[in-house]
């Protein structure tokens, strides 16, 4: 299929300045059991090929699901017109963009290939761990489940630049929400949103921690049930690593996406309080905070040898010891803003362009174990598992929540808080960062669900962090 | 295209065994996207698409599958042919499902509308002309968009229509912008021209100094467009059978405590008014109008058809989430016109943004201004303002709070395009808030 898809595509390819056609098949497997419940298997396979044009200056895409010889010729000429219809018009003379031609092969770790494992003997863990949901009346929704993809890639240029790349993908992920007295309270395991995301096989089923996961969740929720709110007041806050990737990814990810600073996003996912003059020079945290953008990490969720415009992917600081160093752009927006970036132009699937995104944005472990961030800490609270977040166009005031809390007072935790909230403002939160977690404390994370772009596109981000601890930030809970 | 799905959907009903019922959901979209950044274009992309979904039942198993297509017949008969024999195989592992669901009686519906689209050529001139200047951002979406379902029990469903969407802001200075659409079946040169002049006047207003608020409660009027932005927190977690039983929707104390909101407040679910398909994925025809809170209390609630099997209440058409596609909120006696007087002193508030939870049990949300939002006094429109960010329930904004909703709805179709166009709107009227809190 392929080397029939690579000789139409050179055969067909126009005289133009640039030529390129990125071909994707993704296959998915989405299995759940709820309530004791076996849902029917959702099977998924998306196959098709954006085809990109530059010619003098200008630059169109056209995506086909047609692969046949005719709806490839049909593409590149749609792709060309557009082009043509943007010479002299667009936001960069894009004949200018020196666009990578590469070649080479990269693969997720291999793994246990999740095919070796039956439909049935996975529908039966799941089944196993949902059951173990069911231990008190007051439980009343629970559901364990298990998605799988595999992702086969291959980006290649008219002049012979050939890149594939395999993906393999696992995110399992359970549940169980308790109720009394006119209120729910939820506990999962994986994140609320599938923040538990890696590449890899089965053995992501074991670094998850499946076994035993269904009566936990379910405790929890139970504990949160009879816990008091939230208190209010300004105190500090101690983000576990399955917070932290919520608070990584909207107030550092997002606001160093370069084509959000150059403008592109303002019609939908917004703009950022950091302009292109900041890159240096600003204190975007305290001397703790070393960030990086990491796409060569295995394991992690966003992992990938080239991006979608064929830059290679190398691990790069964007942050270093407090210090704001290089934006998330890739090469388009490298060159219009006259700086360099990193590779993170990727596009969600086939049928959508390339754009500037989060790939794997980690904040690199410290010194400190748990157990010394906690004793450092006279009033505050320990928070877990994002649950809610919400954060201006700039990127700049936020409002997060987790779906579990514990009080720390005179260094010791104490009692179990539910509905903990805190709110912030991005350009000076960070500088409040005054403990950093060392490796022990380390979990690499992400999600599935980041939204972005003009059409729309869900991408997949990894965020890898330590627990870290804020002082004096202002925390409260839910409704009395 | 429908000569297409009526041909391989016969073909695929001729696939199945005695004992096998097939189910065929159909979507294609060939659509221009055209990106726009300070007045030059960013992107243009055309997308070429067509995809199939597949369900097998055999007793009570059922297995789901899509798949691409190219829209070439042969070659995407031999695709499905393929995939009904994978699902075959794969049926043996899947357990029985005691909620399985789907229509049965042999019915159809037909939708077609076509549309007068431009050509991409004539939105990029249109629009560069119209930015000239000015620091434009944008986003045009046009194309046609086809939805079918067919089953081996007679069912064929089919909607077609043709229609663009074009969305773009003004920009003053860094988050300072007035946003404006147009959208459509018909383009139209002057009615654009028209929507982008009455932008041009609002964007004047954003060169004054604007104004930073404490944090506290205030006086606020809500436009359509902010409203549809509440509307969808309670849309996705508000109004479904399963969400309420299982006593996580937002709205779970309307359901088991009793509690209202204004009763001047009246939802409902209006197909009949909307842009969505007249089905869904199990081949159920909606209801014109579906009631969910009526007069302030909480009504039917949205069923789907595994909701039906599970809670023993007849569906109602609901998706597989039980989430409206067409939701309205019935409009109000205060005309817009006397809006502003009727605020005298508080807040415009033009669009919302990013609105989640801070208390799902409570239905308490949080969220930002966004786009032109304006200080007002004496009636009068006195200074842009500083994003702020609210939380606040939904019992004291609909309820206690809500002085009145306008005479006046817009239809605000959903500008999503995750993966494919989306054919979701939203019909409301503006609203007048007597306190709403601002938080940060």
């Amino acid at each position: 299929m392929l080397e029939t898809l690579q000789a139409e595509f050179r055969r067909h390819a126009p005289a133009v300045d640039f030529c390129a056609l990125r071909y994707v098949e993704e296959s998915s497997e989405w299995l759940q059991v709820r309530q004791d419940v076996a849902e029917p298997p959702q099977l998924s396979t998306s196959r098709g090929a954006m085809v990109t044009v530059i010619d003098k200056g200008g630059l169109g895409y056209a995506a086909t699901s047609d692969l046949s010889g005719a709806g490839l010729r049909e593409a590149i000429e749609r792709a060309r017109r557009l082009a043509a219809l943007t010479a002299g018009r667009s936001v960069v003379d894009y004949s200018a963009v020196e666009m990578p031609r590469p070649s080479g092969e990269y693969r997720s770790p291999a793994g246990r290939d999740p095919a070796s494992m039956g439909r049935g003997a996975k529908y039966d863990l799941l089944a196993q761990e949902a059951k173990q949901c069911r231990i008190d009346d007051r439980i009343v929704d629970w559901e364990a489940n298990l998605w799988s993809t595999t992702t086969h890639q291959a980006y290649m240029t008219a002049e012979g630049g050939l890149v594939e790349q395999r993906f393999n993908f696992v995110v399992p992920n359970l549940s169980a929400t308790a109720h009394a007295g006119g209120e729910s309270q939820t506990r999962t395991h994986g994140g609320r949103y599938n923040g538990f995301c890696r590449q890899g096989g089965l053995e992501v089923l074991d670094a998850f921690g499946l076994a035993g996961a269904g009566r936990r969740v379910a405790e929890g929720a139970l504990e949160l049930l009879a816990a008091p709110n939230c208190p209010s007041g300004t105190m500090d806050v101690l983000l576990m690593p399955d917070q932290m990737m919520l608070q990584i990814h909207e107030s550092i990810g997002h606001p160093l996406e370069l084509d959000r600073i150059l403008g592109d996003e303002r019609n939908f996912a917004g703009t950022s309080f950091v302009t292109l003059d900041m890159f240096g020079s600003y204190r975007y945290g305290s001397d703790l905070l070393d960030v990086t953008h990491d796409p060569t990490r295995p394991e992690q969720y966003a992992s990938y040898g080239w991006d979608d415009d064929g830059l290679a992917a190398e691990k790069q600081y964007v942050i270093r010891r407090g210090v704001l160093e290089r934006p998330l752009g890739g090469a388009v927006s490298q060159k219009r803003a006259g700086m360099p970036g990193v590779a993170n132009t990727r596009a969600c699937s086939w049928n959508r362009a390339p754009i500037d995104r989060m790939a794997n944005l980690n904040v690199e472990p410290g010194e400190s174990s748990l157990e010394a961030l906690i004793a450092s800490i006279d009033l505050g609270v320990m928070m877990r598992t994002n649950v809610s977040w919400s954060i201006d166009d700039s990127r700049n005031k936020f409002q997060f929540g987790c779906e579990w809390g514990r009080m720390i007072r005179g260094g010791q935790l104490a009692e179990v808080v539910k509905n903990p909230n805190y709110r912030g403002i991005s350009a000076t939160f960070w500088r409040s960062l005054a403990g950093v977690g060392d490796a022990s404390t380390f979990e690499v994370l992400g999600t599935p669900f980041c939204g972005k772009g003009e059409p729309s596109q869900v991408i997949r981000v990894g965020h890898a962090a330590p627990a870290c601890r804020f002082a004096g930030v202002q925390v409260f809970g839910g409704e009395a | 295209m429908r000569q297409y799905f009526e041909d391989l959907a016969r073909f695929v009903d001729s696939l199945a065994r005695p004992s096998e019922v097939i189910i065929s959901r159909f979507s294609a979209e060939d659509s221009d996207f055209i990106r726009f950044n300070r007045s030059k274009v960013r992107q243009a992309t055309g997308v070429k698409q067509v995809a199939w979904a597949l369900s097998l039942i055999e007793g009570t198993r059922r297995i789901d599958a899509s798949t691409s297509l190219t829209g070439r017949i042969e070659a995407d008969r031999e695709t499905l042919r393929g995939l009904v024999q994978a699902l075959r195989e794969g049926i043996a592992d899947v357990p029985e499902d005691p909620f399985l669901l789907i229509e049965t009686r042999p019915l159809s519906s037909s939708t077609e509308r076509a549309g007068r689209l431009p050509a991409a050529g004539q939105v990029i001139d249109e629009v560069l002309a119209a930015g000239q200047g000015l620091d434009l951002v944008g986003f045009h979406a046009a194309g046609p968009i086809h939805k079918g379902f067919a089953s081996t029990m007679g069912v064929r469903h089919w909607h077609s229509v043709e229609s663009f969407s074009l969305g773009w802001c003004l920009y003053h200075d860094r988050d300072k912008a007035v946003k404006s659409s147009y959208a459509g079946a018909e383009w139209d040169n002057a009615a654009f021209a028209g929507r982008m002049a009455f932008a041009r006047e609002q964007l004047a207003r954003l060169g004054e100094k604007p104004r930073s608020l404490p944090t506290g409660a205030y006086r606020a009027f809500l436009s359509p467009d902010a409203m549809t932005e509440i509307l969808s927190m309670l849309s996705w977690a508000g109004f479904g059978l399963k969400s309420r039983n299982t006593k996580q929707s937002a709205l779970i104390r309307m359901a088991d405590q009793g509690a209202t909101l204004s009763p001047q407040v009246t939802l409902a679910e209006n197909t009949a008014g909307g842009i969505a398909s007249g089905f869904q994925g199990e081949g159920f025809v909606r209801p014109q109008r579906v009631p969910l809170v009526e007069a302030g209390r909480l009504a039917t609630p949205l069923v789907s058809p595994r909701s039906s099997r599970e809670y023993g209440v007849p569906t109602n058409g609901a998706n597989s989430d039980e989430t409206p596609e067409s939701l309205e909120l019935a409009a109000g006696s205060l005309p817009q016109a006397e809006a502003l007087a009727a605020l005298d002193t508080g807040l415009y508030i033009g669009n919302l943004w990013y609105l989640n939870f801070s208390d799902r049990s409570a239905c308490r949300l949080t969220g930002m201004t966004r786009f032109a939002s304006f200080w007002v006094e004496g009636g009068r429109i006195r200074a842009p303002l500083d994003v702020m960010r609210f939380d606040d329930t939904i019992y004291r904004i609909l309820g206690e709070n809500l002085e009145a909703l306008t005479v006046e709805r817009d239809l605000v179709p959903d500008a999503d395009t995750y993966g494919e166009r989306s054919t979701l709107s939203m019909r409301t009227p503006g609203a007048l808030v007597r306190e709403f809190e601002l938080t940060l």
